[in-house]
Parts: C-alpha cells; sequence; structure tokens
C-alpha cells in the first residue's frame, strides 16, 4: 500500500458522496459496494463531584467491498485523501480476484429492491460538537454543587455521536442515513461510598435531558438505602425494571443467529436438527420486535455490512429492513438471518436490526404500580457483567448493582445485599408472572453497543440469586 | 530487530506535533501532547475450512491532550495537515473551557525525563500483513481440515495487528513506536446426541509476528491433532457433582482470574472511583496500600511493560513514560497500584510506572492494564506434582466464560476441560463445571504455585474499560497453582434443570 499521505500536496477533501461514485467508478471488479461513514462525538466523563476526560473526535472511514466470481474483498480505511482512493479501490479488487469462493456469495442488491429505504443522498453531513452540551453542562455543574451540599457524590458519562452512513454499488444503490446516539449514565453515591443508586437515558441530542429530576430520583434512592437487610442467595420473587430486562433480551437477541442454531449450537437449536422457530416459549403473549421505524428509537433501515460473518452477509448491503418479529405472541418467530442462512435453514431472511422492543399484554402496569402490588419481594436496579455460561440453555451470569431493594407490602423497606446470578432469558420467558409497560430504556451493560431499547418491566416468581456479591 | 515501517515515518508526524503543540502554548496551556497513529487490523474467519469472512480496516490519525487552567480538553482529527492539528489543539483547549465549570480537581502530572526522539519496535521476525491473504486462509483450511475432520464443524480465526504510534509532548519527549500482534484460534465443535460441545484451542494470543503459526512459540500441529479426542472425550463425560473440592488450576485458565481478580483490581483509577460508574471500584483501595492481606505468602504478583512478546509492552507509554516493571503483590500483600502521571502525583507516588494507554487516535489516554502475571516458585513443582497432592480435585484448562462485580469481589469462571483428580491422579473430564469464589479468599487458599516450567504467558487482545469504551491487549504470565476448597457449581442445575 503506498503512503497514505503526501503532506502539503494532497488535492483537498471531497464528500462522502463523492468519495462513493469516485470509488465505484475506480473498480475493475464484476461488482462493487462501497460504505462511507461519517462520524463524530463529544463526551464528557465524571466522578466524585468532578470532571474526570472529555473529548471531540471525528472519524471517517471508507470500506471497499468488491466482488469477483464468488470471491469478494474487503478493505476499510481511515482519513482516505483523494490520492489514496485508487489505491484502496486497487487493493479490494485484488484480494477478491485472490479470495477463495465465498460461501454467502449472492448478486449485489438492486436499487430498485432498496425501496424509499434511505433517502438523502445529497445532504451535507452535520457533525456534533462539544457544544451540544452547552446547557447540560451547566446544569450539571448545579448538581454537583446540590450533591456537594447534601454528602453526595455523582459519577457518569454522557456522550453525544452522530454517524452518518453511505452506502452506494455498481447496482445503482444510493442509501443513506444519519443516526444522532445519546445518552447520559448518572450514578451517585453516599459520601462513605457505601450506598450506591443509577440512573440513565438514551437521547438523541440532549434537549430533553433533565439531571436535576434525574438526580432527585437517585436521591430518592440512596435515601432507601439507609436500612440495610441482609439476605442469603436463593430464589426470590424479583421485579425486573426495565433497563434489566433490556441487557437480558438484547443478549437473547444477539443469541438468536440462525445459522448457529441450525449448526446445533444455541438454545434456539432444536433437538435432532433445525431450529426452534414456531415453538412456544412464554404463555404470555409477548412479541420481541426490531423496526426501524420505532419512534423514538429510529435505526437505520436498510442492511450496513463492513464485513461477513455468521449473522450478517456483504451480498446483503442495502436490503430494506422493516418491523421484524423475533417473538410474537410468545412464540419463536424469527432468527437473524442473511439471505445465505435462509436458504440453508428454509426461512425468511431476517437481518438484524439496532433497535429492540418489547411488549406484553396490553394494559401493563408501570414499575411503581408492580412494587405497589408486590406482597414480599426484589427490586433490582440494573444487572453488571452479564456473561454466557452455556450457550445451549443461554444461562447467563451477571451480577446485581446499584440498588437492591426490598419490597414488603408494596413498599420498599430497604436496601439488601448485591447478588450473582444465573438466568437463562430464555427460561425467563416461561416463567414470567407479569409483564408490565413498555418503556424506553437506556440497557445499562450493553448501552455502549446497543443503545435503543424499549422495555417492559418484569416481574419473576423464582430468580435465581446464586451466591452474595460484598461488592455495595 | 525490526524497523518501523517507512510509510509511517513518511507521514508528517513532526510537522503536525509542532503545529499543534505550539498553537496549544499560544493559548495558553500548561501542557499539551500530540499523538499520531495508525492502527491496522486484518480478521480472517473459516468455518468447515471455508472462508466465512475476511476485513482488512485501518484507523489514522492524531490527537491533541492539553491541560489549561487545570481542566483536560481533548480533541482528535483525521486530516494529516499542519492547519488541522493547530485547529486539533484550539478544540481542545475549547473543550478544556466548555469543562471548566465541572472540574474541581486541578490536573497536574507526575515528573518524568524527557526522551527526545527514541524508536521501540516489538520482538517479532514476520509481519503478518507481508504475508499474502491467501497464504492465511490456506493455512487456516489445513488446520481445519487435518484430524479435526472428525469433528462435525470447524471454524478457524486469525486476528492481527499492527499498531504504530509517534508522540511528542510539550515537556520534549518524542517517541515512535510499532508493535504487531496476532491471535489463531481454532474451534471444534461436535453433537453427540442431543447433548452439543466445542473445544477451542489454548494457544494464547501473543506479541509475535506471523512466525507464531509456523512454529515459534506454539506447536499448533500438535494441539489440533489432540483436539478430537478430546473433545470426544468430553462429551462422554459425567456432569460435576457441586461442592467444595480443591483445584489445580493451569495457567491457560488462570490468566484470566489474574486479569479479573488482580488486574483490574489494581488499576489506581478504580480504586480512586474514576470508574465506579461504570467498570466499577475496586475492594483494594488506596489506604489498604502495604497491608491488605490479598492472598496466601507464596503470592508474588509483578506489572510490567517490558516482557518479550507481551501483549501489553511498550517502549513508553501515552504519556511519553518509559515501560517499566513493578510489584503488585508480594508475598500476598499488596505493595502496588498501576499508574499513570495524574494518579500517581495525586496520591504522592512519585514516578508513574507508565500504564495510560489510548486504543485509537480518536480516545484519550486512560491507564490501562500492565501485563499483571503472577510469578512460578523458583524451584516449584510441575503441574504432574501439584496434582499429585489433591485427594479430591479438579484440574482446569482454558479459558471459557468469566464473570466478576463491580468491586472484584465475587467472580465465576469456566473453562475448556476439566478433569476429576482421584488421589493424586487425573480421572477423565467432567462437564458442567464453574468455580465461585470471593477474591481474597481464593488468593488465600492458593497453598502452592509450579515452578518457572509451567510458566505461560496468556492473555486476551480485548479488555475492555472506560467511557467511551475502549480495548486494551493486555498478557498475564501464570503458573499451575493449587488452591484448597474452593466452590463448583454444576451449570446445569445453577440453570434449573
Amino acid at each position: 500500500m503506498s503512503d497514505h499521505l503526501s503532506d502539503g500536496v494532497s488535492s483537498g477533501v471531497t464528500t462522502p458522496q463523492e468519495t462513493v461514485e469516485r470509488a465505484l467508478a475506480l473498480s475493475e471488479a464484476d461488482g462493487c459496494v462501497v460504505i462511507v461513514d461519517e462520524g463524530s462525538t463529544a463526551n464528557l466523563r465524571f466522578a466524585g463531584n468532578t470532571l474526570t476526560t472529555n473529548g471531540v473526535a471525528r472519524s471517517s472511514r471508507l470500506t471497499v467491498i468488491s466482488v469477483v466470481g464468488a470471491g469478494v474483498g474487503v478493505v476499510s480505511r481511515s482519513a482516505v485523501r483523494d490520492g489514496q482512493l485508487a489505491d484502496v479501490v486497487a487493493a479490494a479488487d485484488r484480494a477478491a480476484r485472490e479470495a477463495r469462493p465465498s460461501e454467502d456469495a449472492r448478486p449485489l442488491v438492486e436499487a430498485d429492491a432498496a425501496g424509499s429505504a434511505g433517502a438523502g443522498w445529497d445532504r451535507p453531513v452535520e457533525p456534533t460538537s462539544i457544544d451540544v452540551f452547552g446547557e447540560f453542562a451547566p446544569a450539571l455543574g448545579e448538581a454537583f454543587a446540590a450533591a456537594d451540599a447534601s454528602g453526595r457524590k455523582l459519577y457518569g458519562f454522557a456522550e453525544h455521536i452522530v454517524t452518518s452512513t453511505f452506502v452506494g454499488s455498481s447496482t445503482g444503490l444510493r442509501l443513506r442515513h444519519d443516526q444522532p446516539t445519546g445518552r447520559l449514565e448518572l450514578n451517585a453515591k453516599s459520601a462513605d461510598l457505601a450506598r450506591s443508586a443509577w440512573t440513565g437515558v438514551s437521547t438523541r441530542d440532549f434537549a430533553d435531558v433533565d439531571v436535576a429530576a434525574l438526580d432527585a430520583t437517585l436521591t430518592r434512592r440512596l435515601d432507601w438505602a439507609k436500612r440495610r437487610i441482609d439476605l442469603e442467595p436463593g430464589r426470590y420473587e424479583t421485579v425486573l425494571p426495565p433497563t434489566a430486562v433490556s441487557d437480558l433480551m438484547i443478549y437473547l437477541y444477539w443469541s438468536s443467529g440462525a445459522r448457529d442454531a441450525a449448526d446445533g449450537r444455541t438454545v434456539f437449536s432444536r433437538p435432532g436438527g433445525g431450529t426452534r422457530v414456531g415453538e412456544r416459549l412464554s404463555p404470555h403473549p409477548i412479541s420481541l420486535y426490531s423496526d426501524p421505524a420505532h419512534a423514538g428509537i429510529a435505526c437505520t433501515p436498510f442492511v450496513v455490512a463492513h464485513a461477513s460473518g455468521r449473522e450478517q452477509s456483504v451480498f446483503d448491503n442495502g436490503m430494506p429492513l422493516g418491523r421484524t418479529e423475533w417473538i410474537s405472541d410468545g412464540t419463536l418467530a424469527n432468527l437473524v438471518q442473511t439471505r445465505h442462512s435462509a436458504e440453508l435453514t428454509g426461512l425468511a431472511a431476517t437481518p438484524q436490526i439496532d433497535n429492540l422492543v418489547m411488549e406484553g399484554p396490553a394494559g401493563g402496569r408501570s414499575l411503581e404500580e408492580m412494587v405497589a402490588s408486590t406482597e414480599r419481594g426484589l427490586l433490582l436496579t440494573c444487572l453488571w457483567y452479564i456473561r454466557e455460561v452455556d450457550p445451549q440453555s443461554l444461562l447467563l451470569t451477571g451480577l446485581t448493582r446499584d440498588g437492591v431493594y426490598l419490597v414488603e407490602n408494596g413498599e420498599v423497606v430497604g436496601e439488601v445485599n448485591n447478588f450473582r446470578f444465573n438466568e437463562s432469558p430464555v427460561d425467563l420467558l416461561g416463567r414470567l408472572t407479569e409483564v408490565g409497560a413498555s418503556v424506553p430504556t437506556l440497557p445499562r451493560e450493553w448501552g455502549d453497543w446497543f443503545n435503543r431499547a424499549v422495555m417492559p418491566p418484569v416481574r419473576v416468581p423464582d430468580f435465581n440469586m446464586s451466591t452474595v456479591s460484598q461488592a455495595s | 530487530m525490526r524497523q518501523i515501517d517507512p510509510d509511517f515515518l513518511a507521514l508528517p508526524l513532526r510537522r503536525l506535533a509542532d503545529a499543534a503543540l505550539q498553537r496549544a502554548r499560544d493559548l495558553g496551556a500548561e501542557h499539551a501532547s500530540f499523538r499520531l497513529e495508525r492502527v491496522r487490523a486484518e480478521t480472517l474467519r473459516l468455518f468447515d475450512a471455508r472462508l466465512e469472512g475476511s476485513s482488512d480496516a485501518d484507523d489514522l490519525g492524531f490527537a491533541v491532550r492539553v491541560i489549561k487552567d487545570g481542566t483536560w480538553g481533548f480533541a482528535s482529527g483525521i486530516e494529516l495537515t499542519a492547519e488541522a492539528a493547530a485547529r486539533a489543539a484550539e478544540e481542545a483547549v475549547r473543550v478544556a473551557a466548555v469543562s471548566a465549570p465541572i472540574n474541581r480537581e486541578p490536573v497536574g502530572l507526575a515528573p518524568e525525563p524527557v526522551y527526545d526522539d527514541v524508536t521501540w519496535v516489538s520482538a517479532y521476525d514476520v509481519d503478518p500483513f507481508d504475508v499474502p491473504l491467501a497464504d492465511k486462509t490456506a493455512l487456516l483450511a489445513e488446520w481445519s481440515s487435518g484430524p479435526l475432520g472428525r469433528a462435525d464443524h470447524v471454524s478457524a480465526s486469525l486476528m492481527q495487528v499492527k499498531e504504530q504510534k509517534f508522540y511528542a509532548d510539550s515537556a520534549g519527549t518524542v517517541t515512535t513506536q510499532q508493535r504487531v500482534r496476532l491471535h489463531p484460534v481454532v474451534t471444534a465443535m461436535k453433537t453427540d446426541g442431543d447433548r452439543f460441545d466445542d473445544m477451542r484451542t489454548l494457544a494464547p494470543p501473543v506479541g509475535r509476528g506471523y512466525e507464531y503459526l509456523t512454529g515459534a512459540g506454539w506447536d499448533f500441529p500438535a494441539e489440533l491433532a489432540e483436539l478430537p479426542d478430546l473433545l470426544d472425550e468430553k462429551l462422554k463425560a459425567p456432569s460435576v457433582e457441586a461442592g467444595r473440592y480443591d483445584l489445580v488450576v493451569d495457567p491457560s485458565n488462570l490468566w484470566l482470574t489474574i486479569h479479573e481478580s488482580i488486574g483490574h483490581a489494581t488499576e489506581l483509577d478504580r480504586a480512586l472511583g474514576y470508574e465506579a460508574a461504570y467498570a466499577g471500584t475496586s475492594f483494594a483501595t488506596f489506604d489498604q496500600l502495604g497491608s491488605l492481606h490479598y492472598g496466601s505468602p507464596v503470592m508474588n504478583v509483578t506489572g510490567d511493560r517490558t516482557v518479550e512478546h507481551g501483549l501489553a509492552t511498550v517502549g513508553w507509554d501515552d504519556e511519553g513514560v518509559a515501560g517499566q516493571s513493578f510489584d503488585i503483590v508480594r508475598e500476598g500483600t499488596l505493595v502496588g497500584y498501576q499508574l499513570d502521571r495524574r494518579m500517581a502525583l495525586l496520591k504522592g507516588l512519585g514516578r508513574s510506572n507508565g500504564c495510560a494507554f489510548a486504543d485509537s487516535p480518536g480516545h484519550m489516554p486512560i491507564q490501562r492494564m500492565a501485563n499483571v502475571s503472577l510469578q512460578p516458585a523458583p524451584d516449584g513443582p510441575s503441574s504432574e506434582e501439584l496434582i499429585s497432592r489433591v485427594e479430591r480435585g479438579v484440574y482446569i484448562l482454558g479459558d471459557k466464560s468469566w464473570s466478576i462485580d463491580m468491586q472484584r469481589y465475587n467472580f465465576q469462571f469456566t473453562g475448556q476441560r476439566f478433569y476429576r483428580i482421584e488421589n493424586g491422579r487425573l480421572a477423565g473430564q467432567l462437564r458442567d463445571v464453574a468455580y465461585q469464589a470471593t477474591t481474597t479468599d481464593f488468593w488465600r487458599s492458593m497453598e502452592a504455585v509450579g515452578g518457572p516450567g509451567t510458566y505461560v504467558l496468556g492473555g486476551a487482545f480485548n479488555c475492555g474499560k472506560g467511557q467511551p469504551g475502549q480495548v486494551a491487549p493486555v498478557s498475564h504470565g501464570a503458573p499451575a497453582a493449587l488452591f484448597r476448597g474452593v466452590r463448583i457449581l454444576n451449570t446445569v442445575q445453577e440453570g434449573g434443570k
């Protein structure tokens, strides 16, 4: 590969749209897909009522996917300048010519198959900046002052990301999507760090973030924790809030690849061969679905695949995405598929989508109403360090974090110790005794990678708290 | 010794650094640093000897970090011109200004000697990016279809990374470095009736070149030849009976326990609360430095950024601090933390021990893990001798599932292979095993560590920490070790079955 740059002789920065057109024109492969991702981020991080780190960053990534026969070559480079474009395309073309046949090779998606998704090709990119925190940062400063005055410490992270993705192909695709992603995580601790409470919100622009209201919620929970009650490990009736449900359901979703299921490797494998699609997982009319157009959590409405793998194919780039039911009326309805794996499994091609919604029966109660109707049980704040123990049962282990509260006769009576749990979200679906009203939520553990979720609180009659964690 | 690639040195490193640092000075920054880096990563995946996917990506850009009026400011850019570097310096100062209202702890840095135009290259012979993709694909296909053809399915992957960094700061330090790492993994899968299982190679990720795949540092043909029989035995193995057992833990498993329960627990930023809302804090609080009874007297743990082929090994860190080796636990007592320059000054510890790292040009350096390693006993026993001391126990090899709480107390790990130990001998494989303990209980139960002959450097490419999230490569050396009376779970029973 030639040098990335000779300083002072660069020929200027082209727009992402121009880069796509030029790269497609340069490719001598049988087919070509070009993806340009333009990213910008701004963040503030804080601990103990003071700033710890901050920053702004820009990124620009060009991915050229060349196809020669059934061979594919993929080359991604960042900060590519005009003079280097030909080298990147030539490298992808060369890799495609030298590649072994790709098992997922299919005709590239045609422009007319993409439908109306991804419009607005010609608009300029509008990056974020540190100014997105122009009103938020002073409000946070006020919260720090209030926390100082009342003997609390605030910790957390605020981040805003804007990614503009452009997908063009030799088959005529010209698709574009702008994705704002923001979140605030706020953690309050008592001065001696013995009590801890957490809350978080997803946001598209920080205009809707009310720091004072979130801080008030945390203050209430720290007050709940002033009475400490030690409990032994065991199975407890447990109310999981939406964030905890989201982390479990996201793991279930990530584990729902059709290819692995068909190969007998996952909880969605049918004993003796095939998948469990069509099998009832819950007695409740639960839906688990993704929808790129879902209000408040809208996401990319077409496939963007930078590399092929078990659950995505570069040949599927540009496929339109619509509402996809993974679990419908309590029954496993679809698994994550490429066109290739769909042919292997005989099921519909249903690619992964970047949001997730779980809904129970109509009329579900709020978290507060569910707590008020609890005779004796645990109310969790969130789950942490969730890892897979057994893929075939999808047994997960992890910890409770930042507040486990004992509820008696509809009231929180104190905070109990943290626990390590061992549970399978698939098994839980079959044991739920209540599914509440779904609300937007920030996944505590997976929010770095999966930010858009709408989830209900749920009640589990016998959640397996395997052992006590001394962490507070 | 290999040299830094000419195409990286041909980039306008100094011109951009001079422009950024000068602008930062002009704007009144007390300290400024400039980092330009290129990280190239290639991944290759095969399934049943057929190419499943490959990617070849790089990340090129630069970063400017300033301290202005005692507040950090950070900005990065991708346009490699002096004008863009100066703009990034301006932006970093602006970030510091916007952040000032929420900064109540002025930032200072521990002193470090100036290193003027020094270079370092990691220890490798063959640059994996010089090897044609077709050759690498052919080797993985050969590995997948040899003795492993008896498995139902075989996946094979190879991750390769080349990291090139140029660093300059306002004190005058200028460093240029290049390092290479790679991680080959082969997994065999098989179904026996309704029972599915898999087993993968124990070969660790290393800071070596392509020679690692062709005989230097690991015997892949020998390991691959063993896998089918080992997997067959695992499929037919009995399920473990839950209870307390003595454990002999192989370094292929113990490295991860070290990583989670010692490596992260002795990061001073965690102990001070900087990670409290995310990765968590540590039970090993600063007030216990020099007194915490971390483990048994045979426990000696070091941190280093110097060991050959180590994944966290560098010449200088991302704050211009020279790589060092230091004690963390000595004869069972906590004696040191991993530091960056800010924390070293804040806590009066003198010099930083060089643990600042940023995983990309778009991210700020934070305190990341050194190669944290459990030291072997100079005349220590072999693995067989450790096993011979156990009447009823389990011998564990290879890592798999892991989880630990946010203060590093309570952990649970599984593995690749588990053997029943009866009266000092291995008595066949077991299934469905996890071990669960509290960190200090576990390390205090360590009765013996093996000798140098049992010592292996394990590790991972993907240690996660910080917000925005960053990944770091890190190695952990470990001997085999003997633990008494550890809680073993049956994972099927844990799932309520």
